[in-house]
């Protein structure tokens, strides 16, 4: 253990890694709160697949493969995702989750076209871009994790600056809007902080963990706590407690990707929660319903008649 | 075989089955699901290829259609604690799973077919080398064999259940009360439903079998709100969105399956632009015609509520129509103009006056 | 029961003046109008009940006046001003039904997001917010609920909550959106009492209400709205047999025995 703790402290690659992960659980977890509450979960997945593109076209573009510049264009893809998203939604009878899956899908299919081109002319593997689908928190460096502190803390102060009105939008965007609070300048911005925290995500976890990393320290959270401001520091928790056990687990044994082993922990967490946390756990809900059927008489056909019928 | 004929041939089976069913995945609002099991599929998958000792088909696909199942009743089950919502529950579960298969597929096979563009992208490119032999006998490529089964499957599926899956799809309630158990049917299009993805899979890939699900059927949606007329529709649009796709992979040298899924992105795009009701043009015009229809009205109306008042004289003022209702000179015109044409109104200097043909509109108008 | 006092340089000119005007309003959502040509004063000071059937646009028709929906035609104006201007006068409560209630927040939280308005954008709540959500919590006999997670609140409880919550925004014309909808008796009585010692204070307040027979016990200015204004005046004159046969183009049988009920008081 002490020699884990080592590791953690002076290790320089587990530095990284550990590190930018609990960044992105951070990140991930306080605005996954707001997401899930707003039911939009899954706008996170749509976001980090419909990135893809934006990845393939911003290295076409400028050759470049600086992770400034990809992340940029997957931030401007995850963006044009979410209009095409809204448009679908408010101009056509397809519901929600069908425009999810559309933009989801095809954007990703518009990726791997572009790669798979850019694969081709034979200079993928120096641009790297294929980091990207799987993430690969492993390969972190320095330089990474400072980028992602600057993306996360940028994202965390402006939630800070705005958490009063992120809420009222979120809880009432009516009332919100008869304030004189913009409710579509508030979803805009709320939508693009959500967009960071995915680009993040990106080059740690991949798109098709990213989902995930939005919902799961979220949910979790929400088992605990019944008020918001817990609920987002608890989130933030296991987020980052998530990224760090994955991060360890799979420094230690051979053959555990880290992406992957940060979402498993993740999902332990979760499961953890609903079924244990204190008032909503499920266990103590299966418990209390034995408790009644033990203590009291079964109430017999009869002895319900007669209460039914004593009813006012 | 050779690869001219099996890459587009499997390209449009795998299409049509999944399009089949994207018709009532679309229509019952659970679209995600076809994403949720497509991830999902994969250490069900591995999982057989290591009972196996090998990537046997049919080790494969019990693994899968297991994994799809724990999926699928994984998801209900979460949704009925009412501790987190459907989309939440989705995006628990998969990536939970997805993150098992990839797990599984680095820890017991580095060296399997399974390799990590295969499980995203699929490798549809190399079926025709891939063939089914019985005996000493070369049967050709087996993913056609594999693709035909399951989309005679999946025919036999749709048409022998229409009515069942169209009355648990619009009225449930009305489903269970007449005998269809709309959880039984429910549970029979998800099996169906994965069965097709792990078809798919190994042919475009994790992420790809969504979009041929899901989109052909959602640009069919977008044409018809016959359900008769958008079945074949939709695998119309999955077949032809795979031919362009391979044509058009050829010609750039790119991915197919990543080509075939732009291709039905494409064909989605240009009905969202061109359908003759929903699309965006056709809406478009409608709301300029349907404006300028309500700006007469509102004219109409409004002459009519301060016909018989004292206010009439000057509510009736061209000049107050501008002030009053807000309007820009060009709507104003506009009203003006429509209304006319139609009769309703005439000028009798600087006023409007009501015809009588005028004060019937405004009456049926406003009348319920 | 204090409500906090705040003088308005605007005030004494004002009182004259309608709380609410609205002039040649159509409303129409994706190109349908809901509303036709609306013409209506609501006069300070009234106790206002928007009455009529289904459909009728009586919750499109407040939500126009607080500037949640477009006008397709006409103006609104609240004290003789545009909405815009006159924000932190207007206090509203939304449908109960609008909300999701397991929201993570208790009932002091909610109350206290009355008090963002005047708050603006940025700032936080502090102590004298905080105060004055107690405050308004107490006056609608919640206090003691105030640290209750609100999905464990009755439905008229929730109510309660929301009416705090008005209270919370301190203004001078309160616009509400069904209050009375599905409450339990003992809310119901609180809230009537709450409306009275809202209008002797000289505030206005206009409610959307769909129960005609506790209507007239409850407010003295009377709208019948359906798709346009059918009849808008002093209670007593307005609720008569022909106006709401009118209103209602005589579909609900209530109507003929609250005919006779009127024949008979008459």
């Amino acid at each position: 253990m002490s020699g884990l703790l080592r590791d953690l402290l002076f290790d320089y690659t587990l530095r990284n890694v550990a590190l930018g992960s609990a960044l992105l659980g951070i990140v991930s977890g306080v605005l996954g709160t707001f997401a899930l509450l707003r039911r939009q979960g899954l706008l996170g997945d749509a976001l980090a697949h419909a990135a893809l593109p934006g990845i393939c076209l911003a290295f076409l573009l400028t050759g470049s493969k600086a992770p400034i510049v990809l992340l940029l264009g997957a931030g401007i893809a995850g963006w044009v995702g979410t209009m095409l998203l809204l448009l679908i939604v408010r101009r056509t009878l397809l519901s929600e989750d069908a425009a999810l899956g559309i933009v989801l899908s095809t954007f990703f299919g518009v990726g791997v076209t572009l790669l798979t081109f850019i694969n081709q002319r034979g200079d993928a593997n120096q641009a790297g871009l294929d980091k990207y689908l799987f993430g690969q928190a492993a390969a972190l460096v320095a330089r990474d994790v400072i980028t992602f502190a600057i993306l996360g803390g940028a994202a965390l102060l402006l939630v800070l600056l705005f958490s009063k009105e992120f809420t009222l939008l979120t809880f009432d965007p009516a009332f919100a809007s008869s304030l004189g609070f913009g409710t579509t300048r508030l979803s805009i911005l709320l939508t693009s902080l959500i967009v960071v925290a995915v680009v993040i995500g990106l080059q740690t976890v991949g798109v098709v963990l990213m989902a995930a990393m939005l919902i799961g320290p979220a949910a979790a959270a929400r088992q605990w706590t019944n008020r918001l401001a817990p609920m987002i520091a608890l989130s933030a928790l296991f987020g980052a407690t998530a990224g760090v056990s994955g991060a360890l687990l799979s420094f230690t044994r051979q053959g555990l990707p880290t992406g992957p082993t940060i979402v498993l922990t993740l999902t332990a967490i979760v499961f953890g929660s609903l079924l244990f946390a204190p008032a909503r756990g499920l266990v103590w809900d299966r418990l209390r319903q034995r408790h009644r059927a033990l203590s009291g008489p079964m109430p017999t056909p009869v002895a319900l008649v007669e209460s039914e019928g004593s009813r006012p | 075989m050779s690869s001219e004929i099996a890459v587009p041939l499997t390209g449009v089976l795998v299409a049509s089955a999944c399009a089949l069913l994207g018709n009532f995945l679309i229509l019952r609002r659970m679209a995600m699901m076809a994403d949720a099991i497509s991830h999902a599929i994969l250490p069900g998958l591995v999982a057989g290829y290591v009972l196996a000792h090998g990537p046997n088909l049919l080790a494969g696909f019990l693994g899968a259609v297991l994994a799809a199942a724990i999926t699928v009743t994984a998801v209900q089950a979460l949704e009925r604690t009412r501790r987190v919502d459907g989309g939440a529950a989705i995006g628990i579960v998969f990536p939970a799973m997805f993150a098992l298969g990839t797990v599984l597929v680095t820890s017991q096979f580095a060296d399997v077919h399974l390799d990590a563009d295969a499980i995203l992208f699929g490798n549809i490119e190399f079926v025709a080398f891939d063939t089914l032999t019985i005996g000493e006998r070369d049967l050709g490529p087996r993913s056609i064999w594999v693709m035909s089964a399951l989309c005679l499957i999946n025919v036999l599926f749709v048409g022998l259940f229409t009515k069942e899956l169209k009355l648990t799809t619009f009225d449930a309630g009305l489903a269970a009360a007449l005998g269809f158990s709309p959880v039984l049917v429910h549970y029979a299009l998800m099996l169906v439903l994965s069965v097709t993805a792990v078809g798919a899979f190994s042919a475009v890939g994790a992420v790809l079998v969504v979009a041929l699900v899901i989109v052909p059927a959602a640009t069919a949606y977008l044409l018809t709100e016959r359900l008769a007329l958008m079945i074949p529709l939709s695998v119309a649009f999955g077949a032809a969105a795979a031919l362009i796709g391979y044509r058009a992979a050829i010609a750039w040298d790119t991915s197919i399956a990543g080509a075939m899924v732009s291709a039905t992105g494409a064909l989605f795009g240009l009905a969202l632009l061109g359908a003759p009701r929903q699309g965006l043009i056709a809406r478009a015009w409608r709301t300029r015609r349907q404006r300028a229809t309500i700006a007469s009205q509102m004219l109409a109306v409004h002459l009519f509520n301060h016909e018989s008042g004292p206010e009439r004289d000057e509510e009736s003022r061209v000049a107050h129509l501008r002030e009053g209702l807000r309007w820009s000179p060009q709507r104003t015109g506009l009203a003006i103009a429509g209304a006319t044409r139609r009769g309703w109104v005439d000028r009798d200097n600087g006023r409007l006056v009501l015809t009588a043909r005028g004060r019937q509109a405004a009456e049926q108008v406003v009348a319920r | 029961m204090v409500i906090t006092e705040r003088s308005h340089a605007a005030a004494p000119r004002d009182l004259a003046a309608p709380a609410i005007a609205i002039r040649d309003l159509t409303v129409a959502y994706r190109e349908t109008p809901v509303l036709w040509d609306i013409d209506l004063d609501i006069p300070a000071g009234t106790l206002t009940a928007i009455i009529g059937p289904n459909g009728a646009g009586k919750s499109t028709l407040i939500k126009a006046a607080l500037g949640l929906v477009p006008a397709a035609a006409g103006s609104v104006e609240i004290f003789v001003r545009p909405y815009d201007e006159q924000r932190l006068r207007v206090g509203y409560v939304p449908q109960r039904g609008s909300v999701d209630w397991d929201f993570p927040t208790n009932a002091l939280d909610v109350v206290l997001m009355g008090t963002y308005g005047r708050l603006g954008w940025i700032r936080r709540p502090g102590r004298a917010e905080r105060e004055v959500a107690m405050r308004c919590l107490d006056q609608v006999g919640m206090a003691d609920f105030a640290r209750r997670q609100i999905s464990q609140l009755s439905g008229g409880q929730q109510q309660r909550v929301f009416l705090a919550r008005a209270l919370a925004q301190d203004a001078d014309l309160y616009i509400m959106d069904e209050p009375f909808a599905g409450v339990d008796a003992t809310t119901e009585r609180a809230i009537v009492d709450l409306l009275r010692v809202l209008q002797a204070r000289g505030k206005t307040v206009v409610c959307v209400h769909h129960d005609l027979e506790s209507a007239p016990d409850y407010f003295d200015w009377l709208v019948l709205l359906n798709v346009r204004v059918m009849a808008a005046g002093p209670f007593a004159e307005t609720f008569t047999p022909e106006n709401l046969a009118r209103t209602y183009g005589g579909r609900i049988s209530l109507l003929s025995r609250l005919a006779e009920e009127l024949e008979g008081r008459a």
